[in-house]
């Protein structure tokens, strides 16, 4: 038995979800499919605890080392994810404290004839300082929900988050090293290590069009503070649109290359099968005949304060709330059906808050009688993209965009 | 506005009470205590925690178990001996397959 001490600690956090929704049955439902939904590997359902990791409130634990934790799903009724709840994912278990004053960027490459060097310091005073809203979404967001499941982090639905990242443009900062016109891609090293010498360092590179778009920066700001330690503190690549494979934490190094960038994360890591998926951004020097490095984000949405097994009053209108989001062409409509995907109808939007951010929705649901509602949310972005009806199996768990539905009883 | 019972509620409460009241370890989760188990920890938790295989149960079999092992050796580099790849893959097999 929980002693009492223990029982408010546990009714603070419920309250707390209560708050984020403005619904105590959404907060109590949390308690379970929130955390971990019903289809998870049981495993994983056992191992994902609330967990509160230095500096963050209670997240959901997939991994102690390296850490990995999901955010539960009742934060994204929030507009921007906060902080201390923002999800946690590194590869490798060895993540340096950074001190600030000794941190120093470098800028080089066998494509770059003016190679550089950067303190925190000058990031923030030799250049312009811009700001860009943006979904960070794990590349293996949802894997847990495979069908059939995949060996891997099995995260539900809480890989991800919608912040205002601030920093500067990467392009600006290319623009000093002297690029030449032969160069391909732009490499990122960051902090995180293995725990042996022998494992293969976390490096990542994208296409060199991805890096002088001008959305794509380093940020060193995350929500107007500084990064979270555990979310790349001093400063991170946020490439906007693109998964999170891409935006490495605690960059140390930028590498103008020549020639593909190899290793494990790039070769065998991260990829998706050729010509599978509607996702138009292309990364043409690391493809192979059979697959592709995974790129940009498929559209997708997330009911976010219902969850099965919930109840609703007949005759009292409820609002469904949620989020739809894509790779940065942005949501054209968010069409609901409650039953079961006989009928649809579109739900209204929320403030457009830039194209690489998510989208906020709301369908009022006045059940007229009681009896089972198969509520489901199915977003369709500016280029005519919707979610798919049935999953697209992917070998790792990637683009997992199936229309969610969520079962509640009306009484 | 949602209505819901006060079981449910209060069930509620105790499950967030006994998940979040501190701050866990990853030494609260303990691998099946039968044969095999002094290799896997000897091995596998010098670079990640252990809870790597409860998450991922049940999702392999003992094949999917030998190429995550094999995977850990020839790409992560983990200098772990074939007679003891051995005992990790069976160990997996007979504790954390499907």
């Amino acid at each position: 038995m929980p002693s009492r001490r223990q029982l408010l600690s546990g009714a603070a956090v419920l309250l707390a979800h209560a708050g984020a929704n403005r619904l105590v049955g959404g907060a109590a439902f949390a308690a379970a499919d929130d955390l971990n939904p019903a289809a998870l590997p049981a495993g994983a359902r056992e191992g994902g605890v609330l967990d509160t990791l230095p500096g963050k409130k209670p997240l959901i634990k997939r991994l102690y080392r390296a850490p990995n934790y999901e955010t539960p799903i009742s934060v994204f009724s929030e507009p921007y994810t906060p902080n201390d709840q923002f999800f946690v994912r590194w590869h490798l278990s060895n993540i340096p404290e950074v001190n600030p004053a000794e941190w120093r960027l470098t800028i080089g490459g066998d494509g770059a004839t003016a190679p550089f060097e950067l303190s925190l310091a000058q990031l923030a005073s030799d250049f312009e300082q811009v700001e860009v809203t943006a979904v960070c979404q794990c590349a293996g967001n949802r894997r847990g929900l495979s069908n059939p499941n995949v060996m891997g982090i099995q995260w539900g639905n809480g890989a991800m988050g919608n912040a205002r990242w601030s920093g500067v443009r990467l392009k600006d900062i290319l623009a000093k090293a002297g690029l030449g016109s032969d160069v391909i891609e732009i490499a990122f090293n960051g902090g995180e290590t293995g725990a042996i010498e022998e494992t293969p360092d976390y490096v990542k590179s994208i296409p060199v069009w991805k890096a002088l778009d001008e959305n794509t920066i380093i940020a060193t700001r995350m929500n107007g503070e500084a990064l979270p330690h555990w979310n790349g503190f001093p400063a991170r690549i946020v490439v906007p649109g693109w998964v999170a494979t891409f935006w490495i934490k605690q960059v140390t190094d930028i590498r103008a290359l020549t020639k593909p960038q190899g290793g494990y994360w790039m070769e065998k890591a991260y990829r998706i099968p050729v010509g599978t998926y509607s996702a138009s951004d292309r990364f043409p020097t690391q493809q192979n005949d059979k697959n592709t490095p995974i790129t940009e984000m498929v559209v997708n949405s997330l009911i976010t304060n219902l969850h099965d097994g919930g109840t609703l009053a007949v005759g009292k209108p409820f609002d469904v709330r949620g989020i739809a989001w894509d790779g940065g062409y942005g949501i054209a409509v968010v069409d609901v059906s409650t039953d079961g995907g006989q009928s649809w109808r579109p739900a209204q939007l929320g403030e457009d808050l830039g194209r690489f951010a998510w989208r906020q929705w709301s369908f009022q649901l006045t059940p007229a009688a009681a009896g089972r509602y198969a509520i489901m949310a199915r977003a369709t972005n500016t280029q005519g993209e919707s979610q798919v009806s049935k999953l697209i199996f992917s070998p790792s768990g990637y683009h997992n965009n199936v229309i969610q539905t969520v079962a509640v009883e009306a009484a | 506005m949602m209505n819901i019972g006060v079981n449910s509620l209060l069930a509620s409460v105790f499950l967030l009470a006994s998940l979040s009241a501190t701050r866990a370890d990853e030494s609260d989760f303990v691998l099946k205590q039968t044969p095999g188990v002094d290799v896997v920890e000897g091995n596998c938790a010098a670079c990640h925690s252990l809870d790597m295989i409860q998450m991922n149960y049940p999702v392999q079999d003992e094949k999917g178990w030998a190429e995550t092992v094999g995977k850990m050796v020839r790409v992560m580099g983990a200098p772990i001996s074939e007679d003891d790849q051995k005992l990790i893959i069976a160990y997996l097999a007979a504790n954390y397959s499907k």
